[in-house]
């Protein structure tokens, strides 16, 4: 196939987009992690001095280790935070997909004239701050607020429920933020679903949950696995809703990459943390595309 | 040719943004609702300069722009163990004294405890100075633990008796290992100043019997949380709790909040203004300060903020409310009773943030 200098650059593009804005990015983080700490500007050594020459370069290198990848092995902390970090993104995750789907499914069911509107409704929140929306939450969930008012009100509950600060706000907050990210992609495979399908399976007798099990729930398996990616990758990495309705015990990778780079000021334990989570999150990810081209191929 | 010419433009621009910039802009960075911005309208009248004016909320973050470089700034606000761990990384210019005329309003008192983060005070002024102490709701601490509750001492939140029964109030620390540490050093009866890591790994039993009746380690909800009655007790800054003392007054909400400062003693920090060594415009950097220097300008300021000031001249122009105010300028028994605290080397702050990991999140 002859390719005209245009479709090169053309199919470029995205690459250079991926090299200039994730790929060396990375490499200063992974540069950085393998260096030592040290009460200079900016806070570690060495520093990259192109002005000597190959000589610099050379001594550059031979003084990068991998110090602070055994240090994050040797102190339990940081396994233990990675293990509730996946904790917290799985049972969130998991959560989102259930209201997440009877939402999808009741949109791409709904009368087509009404659906336009209902998925703007879906979409609408955007309009507001991320971080506006986050911090809604504590008037609602704190000890005095209106979720506590509402219950006690018409007697519900005896006395207020300590919600706030804790790690049951966390999975509210995450499960009412990324919902959107579940909705979307699942009415987009539902909405594209041929309906002649389902008569056909009712035709033949399939009762309407066995249709939705066997027709309905496989056709939408694309926009379910989309759907929890986008869940759960940025889930994982969450700092914000942890930090503002998370309470002391709430233990987040997020939060303790802050504190080794905010307190600590320890810049090179930061990125292998960062580095840790990056290859963490990517492997299952290629793993999963991986699994995707494959059935691409075999049908 | 065609990019070659914008290029062309940019760079241009750029050298007369940079021009501008020399003569008729000063960058600062200071912490958030910690000036009346009439001062800021004040400077540019009688100078001619713009202030572009930025805030933060934690020494960390001020210092991570310190530490990157570049961080276009010309006054910054650290306070004091922060700024003589940036002062050692290289990150501020020396002042250049003959350019403040009023460095003589200064305060010797202070500029004598600011010395140990600043020798000499060579690179830096002082802008506030408080306390780190007890802010409660007096209602609602009376209620649970009868009039002689111990409100003037840590123990009120070190002693697991106590911390337990407030803890269905609520009660916030702030979340700053180096000012709890320290307190907590208080309390043991040792050097609040140790940078002995065994001596500091003994406020651990301390710390974690406080931790299941904290309800939140922050170090700005508190002023939001006092105010509305939402907790009790929040060891906190001075002047952060005197202003939720004051939302509350205002809002008429039946909250009263009191400040204490701890009989045992309590930190003493200062929040000190400097140039950083890259600072675009340094002359002007120079004049905001000793426009900031003057006796009225810092009067004006610690009469809106609430916070003491290192400078001698204003206090006869501060209000009644302030000058009088224990909380805010001790009297003389209770100043000899502060303490300071200075940075911890590298290898002993790892070992103080990891005890404060711990006493977070329990691991």
């Amino acid at each position: 196939m002859n390719r005209t200098l245009g479709q090169r650059l053309l199919v470029a593009l995205p690459y250079l987009w991926l090299l200039v804005l994730f790929l060396a990015p990375f490499l200063i983080v992974l540069k950085i992690s393998l260096s030592d700490l040290a009460v200079s500007r900016p806070p570690y050594t060495p520093q990259l001095d192109l002005s000597e020459g190959w000589s610099g370069l050379r001594a550059f290198f031979a003084e990068l280790d991998f110090e602070n990848y055994t240090f994050l092995a040797e102190d339990s902390l940081y396994i233990n935070a990675y293990l509730s970090s996946l904790k917290i993104a799985g049972i969130s995750t998991l959560i989102t997909l259930l209201i997440g789907y009877a939402i999808a499914y009741a949109l791409a069911r709904a009368p087509r004239r009404w659906r336009p509107t209902l998925v703007m409704l879906v979409i609408l929140p955007f309009w507001t701050s991320f971080l506006i929306r986050v911090y809604a939450w504590i008037g609602i969930l704190k000890t005095e607020g209106l979720l506590n008012q509402m219950l006690l009100s018409i007697g519900l509950i005896g006395e207020p429920l300590h919600i706030m600060n804790t790690t049951t706000a966390v999975y509210i907050g995450i499960v009412y933020s990324y919902l959107p990210f579940m909705i979307l992609p699942i009415y987009a495979t539902l909405e594209k679903m041929d309906e002649s399908l389902l008569e056909a399976a009712a035709d033949l007798g399939s009762s309407r949950f066995a249709t939705f099990v066997l027709v309905t729930l496989p056709l939408s398996l694309p926009g379910i696995v989309a759907g929890c990616f986008l869940v759960f990758i940025p889930a994982i990495g969450e700092f914000v809703i942890p930090d503002l309705l998370g309470g002391s015990e709430t233990l987040m990778i997020g939060k303790t990459l802050w504190v080794e780079f905010f307190s600590n000021r320890d810049w090179p334990l930061a990125s292998a943390v960062a580095t840790l989570l990056l290859l963490l999150l990517i492997i299952p990810i290629v793993l999963f595309q991986r699994q995707q081209m494959k059935q691409e191929i075999g049908t | 040719m065609k990019f070659g010419s914008i290029f062309a433009g940019l760079a241009f621009a750029g050298v007369a943004t940079a021009a501008l910039a020399q003569e008729k802009v000063v960058n600062v960075y200071n912490w958030s609702d910690y000036i009346d911005e009439s001062i800021l309208e004040d400077f540019t009248k009688e100078t001619g300069i713009d202030v572009r004016y930025d805030v933060f909320d934690s020494n960390e973050l001020l210092e991570t722009k310190m530490l990157a470089g570049g961080s276009g700034y010309d006054v910054v606000v650290p306070t004091g163990t922060f700024l003589s761990r940036q002062i050692e990384a290289g990150a501020f210019q020396k002042l250049d004294k003959s350019k403040l005329p009023h460095m003589g309003n200064m305060w010797d008192a202070i500029a004598a405890r600011t010395a140990p983060y600043d020798p000499g005070n060579a690179y830096s002024i002082n802008y506030m100075w408080g306390t780190t102490g007890i802010g409660y709701n007096v209602g609602k601490v009376r209620e649970i633990l009868g009039d002689d509750a111990p409100v003037d001492s840590l123990a009120l939140i070190f002693d697991p008796a106590n911390a337990e029964k407030l803890s269905e109030c609520g009660i916030h620390i702030l979340d700053a290992p180096t000012e709890i540490i320290p307190a907590a050093l208080k309390y043991l009866g040792e050097d609040p100043n140790s940078h002995d890591p065994d001596v500091i790994a003994g406020t651990e039993d301390v710390l974690m019997g406080m931790r299941p009746h904290v309800q939140k380690f922050h170090s700005s909800e508190y002023i939001n949380a006092l105010a509305n009655g939402d907790i009790c007790v929040a060891f906190g800054w001075s002047g952060d709790v005197l202003q939720a003392r004051d939302r509350a007054a205002e809002a008429d909400n039946g909250v009263e909040i009191a400040y204490a400062i701890p009989s045992e003693g309590a930190l003493m920090w200062f929040d000190q203004m400097a140039i950083p060594t890259d600072a675009p415009n340094p002359e002007a950097a120079h004049l905001f300060l000793d426009f900031i220097m003057r006796a009225y300008v810092m009067a004006k300021a610690s009469n809106y903020v609430y916070y003491a000031n290192g400078n001698k001249a204003s206090q006869g122009l501060l209000e009644a409310d302030v000058i009088g105010d224990p909380a805010i300028y001790p009297d003389a028994a209770t100043l000899e009773n502060l303490y300071s605290v200075t940075a911890y080397p590298p290898k002993v702050n790892r070992k103080v943030t990891r005890l404060w990991t711990k006493v977070k999140t329990g691991q």
